[in-house]
């Protein structure tokens, strides 16, 4: 467990490392980078990359963004194996809805019991 | 009557006096090299309100109140208040200064507004449509990020560049009877829209530079002075990345500023110690430290005569967005002791 | 102005601070590791505890979300990320990050209108290019699958 650990720790500060150098090098806002890294998830994983890059890296590659998009992908692969051409439009947010109703409601949660501050 | 020396440069024949100015700022200015030079500091950034909007209109209202007192007027006795702000639809003012019964003029120069209220107010005071105006602005931290920026907790670095928006507000009273020992309008100069070319939003004081070099310039030209007979040269909030090139333009026109310009934005955080990059910004920067410091300088015959130039970034988040690169303003006050 | 677009552009170069990117970068790979390493811990607890991989995965992702929107909520986030740049923007809480922030922040103008309209103010694009592309992609692979 150790040894899966540290890979997920390397795999995942590197792809963060990349995203800081695109924050630090190009004039990329944050929400450009979070959308390409999605994008660039789906794309990785339909050329079959990502997959395995999760199953070596564990942590390291389904918690970066990248692997939310590798997660729509999974997703629509399952779907249109499974119900055909229907899956194309609802694989990827089936695969993506836990987290994204966690974001939801925690976010709506934490607007219920927090109070804007100042910095 | 004011004299007209150039196209929409103007001297006064005869001096208008600043009778009263009170500077409020919130905690973190409070914090910083400035903090004696405030009549108040306010720990509670929502200035006893809920939200960050209603926050710095409560804060409007209780410097231009507090600047009035100092003056020793009833709001009865006043002709007419220029205010604004960076909130949309200048709504700091209006709703901040709605409870205090005032003949209201609602002005737009973005952080430039603290001398475009002077200028226009001291114009209206000469004129004799009345015999005081006010000019006041603010800015809050958190009403300029929501607006300009992200929200509040989102967790964006900001850049080298970047600057801190200041919760800080100024109020200067001016009156057509001469006061002993009242620092005076002398002259002014009306700022051109300039653009060279910044798209960032996140380096206001690159792109606000140019448009306060050439406002000096033109004052110089046309009054044939130069940086040097002056105590101070100032500037709003280029911070301290925009001084320089504020310096390096006027250097290139033939002025020599270092050793005298001083910018609001660069003076009123310790960049070291509060994280603050470039600097400070806001209509409230140049307010405060104007009414806080420059005016007592003058008061205290530490400064004899000093030029005012705020200096305002006219963008919108919308015109950023679509590529536009970001105009700026800059009107310049000359203020003098009362000798 | 005697000063050119291009002389301006030339001028702000000279002046513009050096990104410090001897700090940033480190300070990212750090943090965003660690929170990587988080989300490898809570993976082997809930197979620990049962759940099959595609479960694991999502149970994870949904605490991470769920921490996110806390640390946000008590305004701890920010700080952390004030460092840590994108080590704490890549990982899904910054994505939860962006969500709860506009939440908070657009209450006062209300629930509906406020909160939930503006909630996906910095998140949306994600949602909707994430989505996007896992539907051009849908459309291939089904061609694909098609052809067998």
């Amino acid at each position: 467990m150790l040894q899966d650990c540290l890979i997920a720790f390397l795999v995942g500060g590197l792809i963060c490392a990349v995203g800081q150098v695109l924050i630090d090098y190009t004039k990329l806002t944050p929400a450009r980078i979070l959308t390409s890294y999605v994008v660039a998830g789906v794309l990785l994983s339909a050329v079959g990359i990502y997959p395995k890059l999760l199953d070596w890296a564990g942590g390291g590659a389904s918690v970066p963004l990248t692997g939310f998009g590798n997660l729509l992908a999974q997703g629509v692969r399952d779907a249109v194996e499974e119900k055909g051409f229907l899956g194309v439009f609802t694989g990827g947010l089936t695969s993506a809805a836990g987290g994204l109703t966690a974001a939801l409601v925690f976010g709506l949660l934490a607007a219920v019991c927090f109070h804007p501050k100042d910095k | 009557m004011a004299n007209s020396i150039g196209q929409g440069i103007f001297q006064f024949t005869k001096p208008i006096s600043i009778i009263g100015a009170a500077a409020i700022t919130g905690e973190k200015e409070g914090e910083g090299p400035m903090s004696a030079y405030f009549d108040r500091i306010c720990k509670d950034s929502y200035f006893g309100q809920t939200t960050w909007e209603q926050a710095e209109g409560a804060l409007q209202q209780e410097t231009v109140s507090l600047a009035l007192e100092k003056a020793g007027l009833q709001p009865e006795q006043i002709d007419g208040i220029l205010a604004g702000d960076l909130v949309n639809q200048c709504t700091s003012s209006s709703y901040g200064l709605r409870g205090l019964n005032l003949p209201f003029l609602g002005i737009y120069g973005a952080c430039s507004t603290m001398s475009e209220g002077l200028l226009l107010a001291s114009i209206l005071t000469d004129s004799g449509a009345g015999s005081h105006f006010v000019a006041a602005t603010s800015s809050h931290f958190s009403t300029a990020e929501r607006q300009f920026r992200f929200p509040l907790s989102y967790g964006a670095q900001r850049t080298p560049t970047a600057q801190w928006t200041c919760t800080a507000s100024g109020a200067a009273v001016l009156s057509a009877m001469p006061q002993a020992g009242a620092p005076r309008v002398t002259g002014g100069c009306i700022g051109f829209i300039r653009d060279l070319g910044v798209t960032d939003a996140n380096h206001m004081g690159a792109a606000m530079a140019p448009a306060a070099a050439d406002t000096y310039a033109r004052w110089f030209q046309a009054t044939g002075t130069k940086p040097n007979d002056y105590d101070a040269i100032v500037t709003g909030d280029l911070g301290i990345i925009g001084s320089e090139l504020f310096c390096d333009l006027l250097m290139k026109q033939g002025y020599d500023a270092v050793n005298v310009h001083q910018d609001c934005g660069a003076k009123m955080f310790d960049p070291e110690t509060q994280d603050t990059h470039a600097g400070g910004s806001g209509c409230g920067c140049a307010g405060s430290l104007l009414c806080g410091y420059f005016l007592k300088q003058l008061q205290h015959g530490t400064m004899r005569r000093i030029l005012f130039a705020a200096t305002g970034a006219l963008l919108s988040p919308m015109l950023v967005q679509q590529g536009e690169s970001i105009p700026s303003i800059s009107h310049l006050v000359e203020l003098q002791a009362d000798m | 102005m005697r000063v050119s677009k291009e002389l301006y552009q030339q001028m702000q170069e000279q002046t513009a601070p050096k990104t410090k990117s001897y700090y940033t970068i480190p300070v990212a790979f750090l943090v965003g590791g660690l929170i990587c390493t988080l989300g490898e811990l809570l993976l082997h607890f809930y197979r620990f505890l049962g759940s099959d991989k595609t479960a694991a995965a999502a149970f994870t992702s949904i605490t991470l979300v769920g921490l996110s929107a806390l640390l946000t909520g008590l305004g701890w986030y920010e700080k952390l990320a004030k460092h840590a740049g994108a080590g704490t923007l890549v990982p899904i809480t910054g994505f939860a990050n962006a969500v709860s922030c506009c939440a908070v922040e657009s209450k006062s103008e209300g629930w509906i209108l406020g909160v939930g309209a503006k909630i996906f103010t910095i998140a949306g694009p994600v949602i909707v290019y994430g989505t996007a592309a896992s539907f051009v992609y849908g459309i291939i692979y089904y061609l694909f699958t098609l052809g067998q």
